[in-house]
């Protein structure tokens, strides 16, 4: 048996260990650190299982071939212009818009297996455990996005918007994934276990697809329509999809006319509802 | 901290939940270096003792300290000076082991290189260098406890809660889970340590505190506890329900207390307090009078009769109270 190299805290007898003062310079510095900690954990799993890139980029890339190839050429974008270039958009948000899964299985599965009871037992700083698990998914939604940038670009999808344009409705997307990881953080303690985290997808699937992802709203029934036109997944591809120069198939409504200022005021609102939700219910795990 | 100041002091903790007191009173005093049991059935509230302990749990009343510092008032002093295992290995599948434990060791705010090195000791410690490397998905049910069990070390902390660690469990690996824990103790940390089975708590413990209903009612070394239950159990399983009178006679003899005949089961089952005279003279007795049995053997007084001695009811199974 080896000697443990690690001084036991609190063991000298002499004052206090340095460790024990908990200055606010301190506190905000392990915060961060934490969080980083926690982020790598994240980026190792997408390491260790590049299948799961695989399932989760095979539906938005299989729903291209589907909608794009299969029904495209019945398809039809108000005002006109090509179907496939009308989809991408759509594939990105609805990428994002699912993506909160990811959140919340994760969240399940730490809660369910003791994983989250063992980050409180320890002296790390708690937010990490929250801030750890949206920076990583964060950037496992850039990769996403990334990928399938690529996929669209191998269908003939372009961008006309420019970069500036083109970044910032990336930008956006990425922003409606940063809203929804509060949701999926707070769905995922709602959750009991991981096979009831299965049936998230029956929320996740009407959430990504009454929107304005494969048609537009205005081909819809009018009282899906309305739902579809307020989906806050519609807003972020509408103004997507203006901003990378592709056809938008806009109708007259307030909300697809102000698409790009709701495609920041939805996650913002999403943010400030659940984010309090999220946090509450982490810190009800100690009642 | 001095050596002679208690590791643990619980003095009347109550928890409520819902419908269900869970905890009532509870008083526990653990001096330092010594591993304590905390027996009782599920529902009796000992999970929910080691949680408001761990600082996992807040508590409703009474006050607690642990390793010198108070539970409610200085978590984060706490927090640096346990390690908690519960009742499931809180490991990360997808990680290996090392991944894991290097994790854990930034968490704890070690040293980028003190995380690498304290993650191989440790390894090396719980015997699980070769599976280094693999995704804990690959661990047997041991392993993992055992792994669990080093990421509550990494620390090396003055008290380590263990819930359960041997719930679930096949007999090998429980062994080697038992052979873990004795090390650490051998290195000086505090350990509590709840468990359903006597025989774990007999295994382990140096000094044993029986829960019930939210409060300790037994508080004794494990010897004194056996001779306050009575000892070791000579059961016999007739073939029929028709020998037990005289399966019953023939136990008697070697029995300290009254046999207890359960048709049911076709069992006769007594008090015994020299084993393995009790066993040879019942059996030769047995055979003396041609009465064929099924079975015979000794056996430790279950987690039910222990109740049934120290309170005068049976242990109750209440599940899905401690959260």
């Amino acid at each position: 048996m080896s000697t443990p190299s690690i001084v036991r805290p609190g063991a000298d007898a002499g004052g206090r260990p340095e460790m024990d003062v908990d200055g606010l310079g301190q506190r905000l510095h392990w915060a961060v650190a934490d969080s980083w900690t926690i982020v790598r954990r994240g980026l190792t799993h997408y390491v260790r299982q590049p299948s799961n890139i695989a399932w989760q980029l095979g539906f938005p890339i299989v729903s291209v071939l589907l909608f794009g190839y299969v029904f495209g050429s019945a398809m039809s974008v108000p005002g006109g212009g090509d179907y496939r270039e009308f989809l991408m958009p759509g594939m990105f948000g609805m990428t994002m818009a699912m993506g909160f899964m990811n959140t919340a299985y994760v969240v399940v599965y730490d809660t369910a297996r003791g994983v989250t009871d063992r980050f409180r037992s320890m002296p790390m700083a708690p937010s990490a455990v929250v801030t750890g698990r949206g920076g990583s998914d964060l950037i496992g939604a850039a990769m996403d996005l990334l990928v399938l940038a690529m996929t669209a670009l191998v269908v003939g999808w372009r961008s006309d918007g420019g970069l500036p344009a083109t970044l910032a409705a990336f930008a956006l997307f990425l922003l409606l994934r940063f809203a929804l990881i509060w949701v999926g953080i707070w769905l995922g303690m709602l959750v009991p276990n991981e096979e009831a985290a299965g049936s998230l997808f029956a929320v996740a699937f009407p959430f990504a697809m009454i929107s304005s992802v494969f048609v537009a709203p205005a081909q819809m029934p009018d009282w899906l329509a309305a739902i579809a036109l307020w989906n806050p997944v519609s807003s972020t591809v509408t103004a997507a999809r203006d901003l990378f120069g592709n056809p938008v198939a806009l109708g007259d409504t307030w909300v697809e006319q102000n698409a790009l200022l709701m495609a920041i005021v939805w996650p913002i609102v999403i943010t400030a509802v659940f984010l309090p939700l999220a946090v509450r219910r982490f810190q009800r795990l100690s009642r | 901290m001095t050596l002679t100041e208690p590791a643990i002091v619980a003095e009347g903790l109550r928890k409520q939940y819902k419908e269900k007191r869970a905890l009532d009173g509870f008083d526990l005093t653990v001096p330092p270096g010594m591993v304590y049991g905390l027996l009782g059935p599920n529902g009796a509230g000992k999970t929910t003792a080691v949680r408001i302990l761990a600082t996992l749990v807040k508590l409703d009343g009474g006050r607690a300290e642990v390793a010198g510092f108070d539970v409610a008032a200085k978590p984060r002093q706490v927090r640096r000076r346990i390690g908690f295992t519960g009742q499931f290995a809180a490991v990360d599948e997808v990680l290996t082991g090392r991944q894991n434990l290097r994790m854990f060791g930034r968490l704890f705010h070690l040293g980028a290189k003190d995380a690498v090195r304290r993650a191989d000791e440790l390894l090396e410690q719980f015997d699980l260098i070769d599976a280094a490397n693999k995704g804990v998905k690959e661990y047997s049910g041991g392993m993992r406890r055992r792994l669990d069990l080093a990421a509550s070390m990494i620390l090396a902390p003055q008290v380590l809660f263990l819930d359960e660690p041997t719930t679930g469990l096949d007999p090998r690996s429980r062994n080697e889970v038992w052979e873990s824990i004795r090390s650490l103790v051998s290195q000086g940390t505090t350990v509590l340590l709840t468990t359903q089975y006597l025989d774990e708590a007999d295994q382990l413990a140096e000094r044993i505190a029986v829960i019930d209903r939210g409060r300790v009612i037994a508080d004794d070394s494990p010897a004194g506890l056996k001779n306050r239950i009575g000892g070791d159990r000579i059961e016999v399983v007739a073939y029929q329900t028709a020998d037990l009178p005289a399966v019953a006679k023939a136990v008697s003899r070697a029995a300290s207390a009254e046999p207890e005949i359960d048709d049911e089961g076709r069992k006769v089952h007594a008090e015994v307090r020299d084993r393995v005279a009790a066993l040879t003279e019942v059996a030769r007795s047995l055979q003396d009078q041609g009465l064929a049995i099924e079975d015979i053997g000794l056996r430790r007084p279950t987690l039910d009769e222990v109740f049934l001695t120290l309170t005068g009811h049976h242990a109750e199974e209440e599940e899905g109270v401690v959260a």
